[in-house]
């Protein structure tokens, strides 16, 4: 393979999207604030849109299905954004805390 | 023969660029201790992302990606962050135990040997035909003839998103 051209090679695409969904899942489990698990999350959405890309690109007879499927997640994610936060700032104003240990009250 | 020789060599080296900065900005996002820095490094992850989006023959979401991920997303959290102060106090047991740590980069890695073996050795069929080239054109023909129905249900679903978000974070707010 000729290393000027990988570019033109799908997996390293499809590699580069499983290591961000890597990266994100650790940050997911290890964070122990609201936002930060928010953060992870979101790298977590750009690994999918990653792969869904590369996928689309290549083997993909259409490729305008991705590109409106990646704008569909997008705005879902634009969406997720705006509920977590004000989720997180109404968290806030009862707990005066986002760290998650404190807000396990229905742990039981 | 081509007119720039370099220019090979420069694409290879952009593309290493913003796949270093996807990788790297995710790792600073994830491993640094405050979220105010990590909240830089999903922007650079998003910078990264773009350009890789680029290379994939879609310059327009390349444009939406920073768009809605730097200029939309990171500003919301960063508003959010000055409004709830997410950042632990220096002195107290801030992150989890290092078993924690160690289980979460256990399981992050196994997911990553997995996703990747399947995408590098997967059965991928290129298809014989193209129908269209994904052009930004096509793409707008598309939004309002076959998939008119899923660019109103973002719309929707955002307008639901912003009355939501202002009504759960309204919720509570008294003058002292």
């Amino acid at each position: 393979m000729n290393l000027l051209e990988i570019h033109q090679d799908p997996a390293v695409y499809l590699v580069l999207a499983a290591l961000l969904l890597a990266i994100g899942l650790f940050g997911f489990i290890r964070r122990n604030t609201l936002v930060g698990m928010l953060i992870s999350g979101e790298l977590i959405f750009g690994a999918a849109m990653l792969n869904l890309m590369a996928v689309n690109r290549f083997f993909v007879p259409d490729p305008t299905v991705g590109h409106v499927f990646i704008l569909f997640v997008m705005g879902l994610s634009a969406a997720e954004v705006a509920i977590a936060l004000s989720i997180v700032i109404a968290v806030y104003r009862n707990y005066r805390s986002i760290r998650t240990r404190e807000i396990a009250e229905m742990q039981g | 023969m081509n007119a720039f020789p370099a220019s090979e060599f420069l694409i290879f080296v952009i593309f290493w660029l913003f796949a270093g900065a996807t990788v790297g900005g995710a790792l600073f996002a994830v491993f640094t201790k405050w979220i105010i820095r990590s909240v830089c490094g999903l922007a650079t992850a998003s910078v990264g992302l773009a350009g890789m989006f680029y290379y994939l023959n879609s310059p327009f979401l390349a444009m939406i990606q920073i768009l809605i991920y730097i200029g939309a997303v990171c500003i919301t959290i960063v508003f959010a962050i000055m409004l709830a102060e997410p950042d632990e106090p220096v002195d107290a047991p801030g992150m989890h135990s290092v078993p924690w740590n160690i289980g979460a980069g256990i399981v992050a890695a196994a997911i990553f040997w997995g996703v990747a073996r399947l995408g590098v050795t997967g059965d991928w069929q290129t298809p014989a035909v193209r129908v269209s080239d994904g052009s930004v054109e096509m793409i707008g023909v598309a939004l309002l003839t076959t998939h008119s129905l899923a660019l109103e249900v973002v719309a929707l679903i955002l307008l639901v998103s912003i009355l939501g978000a202002l009504a759960i974070a309204r919720k509570g707010r008294h003058i002292e």
